[in-house]
C-alpha cells in the first residue's frame, strides 16, 4: 500500500465555493462538474452515535460513531481489518441483527425517519447491499434480477412486467450488453467481476436511495475492479452510496468524503483529498502512509 | 486412423511398470502389507456383490416372466398354481406413495425449522435426537409400536373394526404411516447437511433485498437444496421398499390386495396386502407358501427397483453438479 495513483481530479462538497463559482457551470471541466452537482444532495441517511456490541467481547466493535450520508456522495469507510466499518455498514439496513448476542445503541436515521421504525423488509429495499463475495442466487440471470422485484413470496408477475425492469436494472449495473443475448443462464456460470455487478443490478432493480458495498471489488481482478468502480461514479448521482473497503488507493479513487475507523472508534472524518493529503489525527496519517494496516 | 510408427495418448509410456515396481521396493512392509489387505478386502466386496447380483439375476431370469408380472396371486400348495406377483408390486408402489408422501413433507419442513429457525433450541435439539433415535431403531421395533398405535379405537377407521370393538390395526394406512419413519431420517438428514453448507452470503444477499425468510425458504433455500431432498428421498424409497417388518406386522398379511370396505379407492387403502418384501419372505423355503422360484423372482424384481431407484440418486448426484453453489 506504498504507492499511490495520482490524485483523482476531483472537489468535494466542502472545498467547493472556494474554487469554483457554482454560477459558471459552463466553465468547468465535464469530471469536475460530474463531480460537483451529486454533492450538494440533502442528507439521505444519519448515524447518530451508535454503538454496536457482541455478546461476549469487552470492546463495543462500533463506539459511538456519528456520520452523514448525503445524497449523491460517496462515503468510504476505511481501516484496519476487525476496526468495526462492515460492522457499520451492516447496521445501516439492520443486517446486523442477523448476527445472534450483536447489540445497537445510538440511532440511525433514514430520510429522518428511525431504521427501526420502519418494517425491516421496506427498509432493506430502501437501503440495498453489495456483499463482499459476489453472492448471485443458482438461477438464471433474468431470474436473479426478477426475484428482488418479485413481491414476497407471490405468484410471480408475468414476464413482460418484469423484462423491462430487469433490462433496466442491468442496463445501470451495465452488464446489459454483456448478457442481453442469454438472459437463461445461470448467473453462476458468469466471470466473478460480472457476477458481482449481477449483484449490483438486484440491488439496484429494488430502486433503493442507498447504497451499502462491502469490500465489493476485494474478490475481483484490476479489470473488473475498475468497471465497477466506474461503475459506482456513475451510480453515485442517483444515490448515496456507503462503500467499506480496506484499499486505500480505491478509497481515494471512488470517495468524496472518507472516515477513517480504528477499533471500533471514528478517529477521522473528511473530504477525501484532505483526509489523504493533510489528516488531522496522527493515527490516520500513520494509516493512510501506510505505518501499520 | 492411426499412422503406423506414433504414439497415440493412451498409450502406456515404455518403462512405466518397472518404475512403478520400484517405487514399491522403497515402501515399508507394513505399508505394503496394509495396502495390499485393502486391496484384498475390497475386492472380496466386489465379489460378495457380484455374485449376489449374479445369482439373483440368473435365479430371477429363470424364472422372471411377463404373465408373472400381470397376474394376481392364488394360494395353492404347487408353484405352477400360485399366479403372479401383480399385487405384490402394486403393494410395494402404494406402499412407497404413501410413506414417502408422508414422510416428504414432515422430513424437509423439520430440516427447514431446525437449519433456518431452530428456536427454541432446546425443542430443536430434543427433535433432531428424536430423529436420530428413529434412525436408529430397528424397524420390528418401530413396527410393534406401531401395531399398538393402530390397533387403538382412534384408528378403527384406518383398517377395519369388529362388531365387539376390537380394531383389526393392519392396513395400507397403517403400514405406510408407519413405514414413513424409516425414510424420514435420510430426508431429513440429507436436507439438513445441504440446508447448512449453504452459504451464510446467500441468504444475506436475500435479506438483504428485503426479502422476508419465508420469502428466501421458498425462492432461494429450497429450489437450492432440491437435488438434495431428491436423493434423500430416493434414498429413503429405497429403504422402504426394502423393509420387511412392519409390512410383516401391518399389512395383514394377505397375498392379494383386499379392500377394507366399500368405498371405492379408500377401501383399498383401509385394506391389507403384500409387497414384495412379504411376499419373498412368505414364499421363500421357510415361509408358509413355500414357492421358492417365486420367491427368487420376487426378489430379482425388487432388486431391480432398488437399484434403479439407486441408479437415480446417482443420477441426481451427477446433474447437480454443474450448477453447484461456490462454497
Amino acid at each position: 500500500m506504498a504507492e499511490f495513483p495520482p490524485p483523482v481530479r476531483r472537489i468535494s462538497a466542502d472545498g467547493v465555493p472556494n474554487v469554483v463559482d457554482p454560477s459558471s457551470r459552463d466553465a468547468i471541466p465535464e469530471p469536475i462538474a460530474r463531480a460537483l452537482a451529486p454533492s450538494y444532495g440533502p442528507e439521505r441517511l444519519r448515524i447518530d452515535g451508535v454503538s454496536i456490541h457482541y455478546a461476549g467481547a469487552a470492546k463495543p466493535a462500533v463506539n459511538a460513531v456519528t456520520l452523514p450520508v448525503r445524497q449523491g456522495e460517496v462515503l468510504a469507510l476505511i481501516g484496519p481489518s476487525g476496526c468495526g466499518k462492515t460492522t457499520l455498514l451492516r447496521s445501516l439496513n439492520r443486517l446486523v441483527e442477523l448476527t445472534p448476542g450483536a447489540t445497537r445503541d445510538g440511532r440511525i436515521l433514514l430520510d429522518g425517519e428511525d431504521v427501526d421504525h420502519l418494517e425491516i423488509t421496506r427498509l432493506r429495499r430502501r437501503v440495498s447491499m453489495i456483499f463482499q463475495q459476489p453472492n448471485p442466487f443458482p438461477m438464471s440471470i433474468f431470474d436473479n434480477v426478477a426475484y428482488a422485484i418479485r413481491e414476497q413470496a407471490m405468484r410471480r408477475p408475468g414476464k413482460a412486467v418484469l423484462a423491462p425492469r430487469v433490462e433496466s436494472a442491468l442496463r445501470r449495473a451495465g452488464l446489459w450488453d454483456e448478457v442481453a443475448d442469454d438472459l437463461n443462464r445461470p448467473a453462476l456460470r458468469l466471470s466473478g467481476g460480472q457476477q458481482q455487478r449481477l449483484c449490483i443490478a438486484r440491488a439496484l432493480a429494488v430502486e433503493p436511495h442507498v447504497l451499502l458495498m462491502d469490500e465489493p471489488c476485494s474478490a475481483l481482478d484490476p479489470i473488473s475492479t475498475g468497471v465497477i468502480e466506474e461503475l459506482i461514479h456513475e451510480l453515485r448521482e442517483t444515490l448515496a452510496i456507503v462503500i467499506v473497503t480496506h484499499n486505500l488507493a480505491q478509497a481515494r479513487r471512488v470517495g468524496d468524503h472518507v472516515a477513517f475507523m480504528y477499533l471500533g472508534d471514528l478517529v477521522e472524518y473528511a473530504p477525501t483529498e484532505e483526509l489523504f493529503t493533510n489528516p488531522r489525527a496522527d493515527r490516520t496519517r500513520d494509516y493512510v502512509q501506510g505505518a501499520f494496516g | 486412423m492411426s499412422v503406423p510408427g506414433t504414439t497415440g495418448p493412451g498409450a502406456t509410456p515404455p518403462g512405466r511398470r518397472q518404475r512403478l515396481l520400484g517405487e514399491l521396493r522403497l515402501w515399508r512392509p507394513l505399508d505394503l502389507a496394509g495396502v495390499a489387505a485393502a486391496w484384498l478386502v475390497g475386492l472380496l466386496l466386489v465379489l460378495v456383490a457380484g455374485t449376489l447380483l449374479l445369482y439373483m439375476g440368473y435365479k430371477g431370469l429363470q424364472y422372471v416372466n411377463l404373465d408373472l408380472l400381470v397376474s394376481r396371486p392364488q394360494p395353492g400348495s404347487d408353484q405352477s398354481q400360485t399366479g403372479g406377483i401383480l399385487d405384490p408390486i402394486v403393494g410395494t408402489l402404494l406402499i412407497i406413495v404413501i410413506a414417502t408422501a408422508i414422510a416428504l413433507p414432515l422430513a424437509v419442513g423439520a430440516a427447514l425449522w431446525i437449519v433456518e429457525y431452530g428456536r427454541p433450541r432446546w425443542l430443536a435439539r430434543v427433535v433432531e435426537s428424536g430423529i436420530e433415535v428413529i434412525a436408529g431403531a430397528p424397524s420390528i421395533a418401530i413396527a410393534i409400536f406401531g401395531l399398538a398405535i393402530f390397533q387403538l379405537p382412534l384408528f378403527g377407521w384406518a383398517s377395519f373394526a369388529a362388531d365387539g370393538g376390537g380394531v383389526f390395526g393392519r392396513s395400507f394406512i397403517a403400514a405406510g404411516t408407519v413405514m414413513s419413519l424409516i425414510a424420514l431420517p435420510s430426508i431429513f438428514a440429507t436436507t439438513r447437511e445441504a440446508l447448512q453448507s449453504v452459504p451464510r452470503h446467500v441468504r444475506e444477499a436475500s435479506y438483504g433485498l428485503g426479502k422476508t425468510r419465508w420469502a428466501t425458504i421458498r425462492r432461494v433455500l429450497l429450489p437450492t437444496v432440491r437435488p438434495d431432498i431428491a436423493t434423500g428421498t430416493a434414498l429413503g424409497m429405497g429403504r422402504i421398499a426394502g423393509d420387511t417388518a412392519i409390512i410383516v406386522l401391518l399389512l395383514g398379511a394377505t397375498l392379494q390386495l383386499q379392500a377394507g370396505s366399500d368405498i371405492p379407492g379408500v377401501g383399498t387403502l383401509q385394506g391389507t396386502g403384500s409387497t414384495l418384501t412379504s411376499y419373498v419372505y412368505n414364499n421363500s423355503p421357510t415361509g408358509e407358501g413355500n414357492a421358492p422360484e417365486k420367491a427368487y423372482a420376487a426378489a430379482f424384481v425388487l432388486m431391480l427397483l432398488i437399484i434403479g431407484l439407486n441408479l437415480l440418486v446417482a443420477f441426481i448426484g451427477r446433474r447437480r453438479a454443474g450448477n453447484d453453489l461456490p462454497r
